[in-house]
């Protein structure tokens, strides 16, 4: 079917522009970083930074316990994010290949646990937390966000489980492999697309999380980069060119990885989503 | 983020299974797991699950039914209320403008996401490769942009005095507008939020649903073409029915989403001016961390979660039936 010249234009036209538009507060955030604070703060914006500067960075990595924080938030997310993978693998290898009694609860159990209202518990969090006197530690905060991440990689890692066909195991151990063997042999190199696509949103939340290391972690230098940026903002008021700068130190890890790892995410995470 | 994922995963999990290896049930008897097998494969997860998420709904329940503020907190005081937190707040205004107010804001901002999502998801099946990956490309720089570090660059965007977007309105013809308060009134507030949550979900539904759509049979168009259906017609008649399991999905993960929202709303203004822009999280979160009463805080909470299963009750029973269903046919 050919599509007119008028077909042709409008897509392309619009897709541009909404480009422009996705693109646009990224875009500022990267430019209002690197310009000098006089071309920031005039009455007409300087589309460009034409005298580059890293002045703002300095700032940012300069203002206190930045390192620190940058440090709890790295730990953090790569513990969560990793045991979640362990554990949740082990789970979604079982709900997959085993047939037991009670299996449908454990896995409404595991769905029920995915919409866990997270934002509206930290009352009765911050009780357990401060009962235990374990406020202002990372080790509360890794074992939450553990869980943040835990069912949705489960039931993710089913799905990837389940793709890799059972013959495969069974002819690993016919070849003399027991079945843990076969697993770590067979289908563990085969899952591991699946592994990265799904930490991809493991890091996300964790790296994101903000309503609990809020309540948890006051003191300064036990806190994670979110707070950090929430309070770098008070703090450095209207220095925009600052506050930009650290909200870039603070976005550039996740959009580096999504960038490598989304197109097999968003395959993944849709292609069995429609097919009846 | 992660929440927003899941209920489109769950329905692929299943299905994968059934359309690739034919369930096997042949195995030798010695190649059959131990009887515990699975449930010690299983355990890490849901003890981790019953002492980090079970506890703590648990801890919430009972918080509910006591009188817990800072005098309490410090002397270790257990005052029992029974339900007189939930009468009091059942009784006052506040909390029910406060519901009305998630519920509008929840509605708004999914029907935008959904439809706009849409919309470009369809956009970009029909583009060619270059336009297709320049479009891609910005919705996920957009999508990843981590929600904190978005909130800020949207509040120097919507700053009064420097912001672009004042600049934009003033050039415009729009001279009122040069040093506009963004965060000064509810309704501008409540604007800026909702842009930041819909220029962040767009990408979600667009890229799936584009992706999505790979996935339908090309005669199916071809044939709804050949009956003579418009752009509208194909998309109802067969893009729609065919997609129904997706747009479900979609659209209640949005819905929990948009309806959790936190750190849009409380960094960009805390629940102000005057606390209007609060929603029930934001409100729970004042009362029971801010104003130091806990008990009403967790009871405002508990009533968050219920409102919010109702919500979504349709699209969780349907979930249900069809894992019923499922365990039914294996």
């Amino acid at each position: 079917m050919k599509h007119s010249l008028a077909g042709r234009v409008w897509p392309n036209a619009t897709a541009a522009v909404l480009a422009l538009g996705f693109l646009f507060p990224v875009y500022w955030m990267f430019n209002t970083a690197f310009k000098p604070t006089r071309d920031i703060i005039t009455e007409d914006p300087v589309w460009f930074p034409l005298h580059g500067t890293l002045e703002h960075f300095a700032t940012a990595v300069h203002a206190p316990d930045f390192w620190i924080l940058a440090g709890n938030s790295v730990l953090v997310t790569v513990l969560a994010v990793g045991l979640s993978l362990v554990i949740a693998l082990c789970g979604a290898f079982a709900l997959t290949r085993m047939r037991f009694r009670g299996r449908k609860g454990i896995l409404l159990t595991f769905m029920v646990a995915q919409m866990a209202p997270w934002e509206v518990m930290v009352i009765s969090i911050y009780l357990i937390v401060r009962d235990a006197d374990l406020l202002n530690n990372l080790l509360p905060l890794t074992c939450f966000y553990l869980l943040m991440v835990l069912p949705f990689t489960l039931l993710t890692l089913r799905g990837y489980v389940a793709a890799v066909p059972k013959e495969l195991e069974e002819s690993a151990m016919v070849d003399g492999c027991s079945r843990r063997q076969a697993f770590l042999k067979v289908v563990f190199p085969l899952l591991a697309p699946g592994l990265m696509a799904t930490s991809l949103f493991g890091f996300i939340t964790a790296w994101n999380e903000f309503p609990l290391v809020l309540v948890l972690n006051k003191e300064p230098a036990m806190g994670t980069l979110p707070l950090w940026l929430s309070q770098f903002q008070t703090q450095f008021g209207d220095d925009w060119g600052a506050t930009m700068a650290a909200a870039s130190i603070f976005a550039v890890p996740i959009l580096v990885l999504f960038l490598f790892l989304q197109r097999k995410a968003v395959g993944g995470l849709t292609s069995g989503a429609v097919k009846g | 983020m992660a929440v927003q994922l899941d209920g489109a995963v769950d329905r692929t999990a299943p299905r994968t299974g059934k359309g690739g290896a034919p369930p096997t049930r042949r195995g030798g008897g010695s190649r059959r797991p131990a009887r515990g097998a699975p449930y010690l494969l299983l355990l890490p997860a849901l003890l981790a699950t019953a002492v980090f998420l079970g506890w703590p709904m648990v801890r919430n329940l009972l918080l509910s039914f006591q009188n817990l503020n800072m005098k309490e907190l410090i002397q270790h005081l257990t005052d029992w209320r029974g339900i007189g937190n939930y009468q009091e707040i059942l009784g006052s205004e506040q909390f029910w403008r406060v519901t009305l107010r998630t519920l509008v804001f929840t509605a708004v901002n999914v029907v935008l996401i959904m439809a706009l999502g849409v919309l470009i998801g369809l956009l970009l099946a029909r583009l060619g490769t270059t336009m297709r990956l320049v479009l891609s490309g910005a919705l996920v720089l957009a999508w990843a942009m981590p929600v904190i570090a978005a909130t800020t660059v949207f509040q120097w965007l919507f700053d009064s005095r420097y912001g672009v977007v004042n600049w934009l309105l003033d050039k415009l013809g729009q001279h009122g507008m040069a040093h506009y308060d963004w965060v000064g009134s509810q309704l501008s507030t409540f604007f800026v939020i909702t842009v930041l949550i819909v220029w962040q979900s767009l990408p979600f539904v667009a890229l799936n649903l584009y992706a999505a759509t790979t996935t339908i049979p090309r005669e199916l168009y071809e044939a709804a073409r050949m009956d003579g259906a418009g752009t509208w017609k194909v998309f109802t008649s067969v893009t729609f029915p065919f997609l129904k399991p997706f747009f479900l999905a979609t659209t209640f993960l949005e819905v929990i989403w948009v309806f959790k929202a936190f750190p849009q709303i409380f960094a960009i203004n805390e629940g102000g001016p005057d606390r209007l822009t609060e929603t029930l999280p934001i409100y729970a979160f004042t009362e029971g961390v801010g104003n130091l009463h806990f008990g009403m805080g967790a009871a405002i909470s508990l009533l968050t979660i219920v409102v919010l299963l109702a919500v979504t009750a349709h699209y969780l029973r349907l979930t249900v039936t069809q894992e019923q269903q499922e365990e039914n046919e294996q």
